[in-house]
């Protein structure tokens, strides 16, 4: 399995803005089992929440790991918060717009908009807002020691901006 | 126009409601910031950030919350800070009352100095 919450970047501007969506599908094993059908309900496949987090947290760690030319590791530390007003079905597309608030040595702070696309009407409706925090570990080890490579932004996430036309750093992905 | 006291506290009240999901009631400024609020470490850096944005300040690295100190071993020895240390401690947090811990210099209990009334003393003398 991939771990990677996103299928395209649409925009990507350093230190200050990432868009990226995410087609939900029906072929996402997670989607049977959230929900599945009981005896009172009949299945209702959603996109659970946690994985919309998880896209943004993507969206957004890309973005602050670009600020730095992804020599950060750059790792969630904290949900400061997240609201949902909508629910993402098999069909929809799920937008996310991140943006950093505060950026420094010891890591991030980004806000986020959830929206949801769908292309049955070609309508945009608010999802939510998620709003987290970022660490870049090297600078807050706590006695803690880690992998030299950096371990976060993988082959999957350069992969990701290649194909979505955004050159990765020379010393990540060049090949 | 000078924020008094009073102004101060209430803003750094919304600060950690927000950064650390308690209830306004509980922010007191005797409250503890681990011990009674419940702070983790990633919080400081949240709280950090929040209020940089809430009062529009600029707070460095290991300003308000220095955690480079305890972790020197000419400051500490045996789990004790050293004179030298409590020197250095006093000098890089004149915005906490060390009184108390001076009495036992456990590190263990070093993140018992870091009360509401703390940060509010903080934050009074960065916007003097």
């Amino acid at each position: 399995m991939r771990w990677i919450w996103i299928d395209r970047i649409l925009e990507l501007d350093r230190a200050s803005r990432c868009v990226a969506v995410k087609n939900v599908s029906l072929a996402e094993e997670v989607l049977h089992d959230h929900f599945p059908a009981t005896p009172h309900y009949p299945f209702t496949p959603v996109m659970p929440n946690t994985l919309v987090i998880e896209g943004m947290a993507q969206t957004a760690g890309i973005l602050v790991g670009h600020a730095n030319d992804f020599a950060e590791k750059v790792i969630l530390a904290k949900i400061a918060k997240a609201s949902f007003t909508a629910a993402a079905r098999p069909g929809h597309t799920i937008q996310y717009t991140a943006t950093i608030d505060r950026i420094d040595a010891t890591g991030a702070s980004t806000s986020g908009v959830v929206d949801l696309i769908d292309p049955a009407t070609g309508s945009t409706q608010p999802m939510g807002q998620i709003e987290l925090m970022f660490s870049h570990i090297d600078h807050n080890r706590a006695g803690l020691a880690f992998p030299e490579h950096n371990f976060v932004f993988t082959d999957l996430f350069m992969d990701l901006l290649r194909q979505s036309g955004f050159a990765p750093p020379a010393h990540l992905g060049a090949r | 126009m000078t924020m008094t006291k009073d102004d101060v506290f209430g803003k750094v009240q919304e600060v950690l409601v927000d950064a650390l999901g308690v209830d306004d009631d509980e922010v007191t400024g005797s409250a503890k910031l681990i011990a009674d609020l419940g702070a983790e470490s990633i919080d400081f850096l949240d709280i950090v950030f929040r209020l940089e944005k809430a009062f529009n300040i600029k707070i460095g690295q290991n300003e308000l919350f220095p955690d480079n100190v305890l972790s020197d071993s000419t400051y500490v020895v045996d789990g004790k800070v050293t004179d030298l240390g409590m020197a250095e401690l006093r000098k890089r947090l004149p915005h906490a009352d060390l009184d108390q811990f001076d009495t036992t210099r456990n590190v263990d209990d070093f993140s018992d100095i870091f009360t509401v009334e703390t940060i509010v003393k903080f934050v009074q003398g960065k916007l003097q």
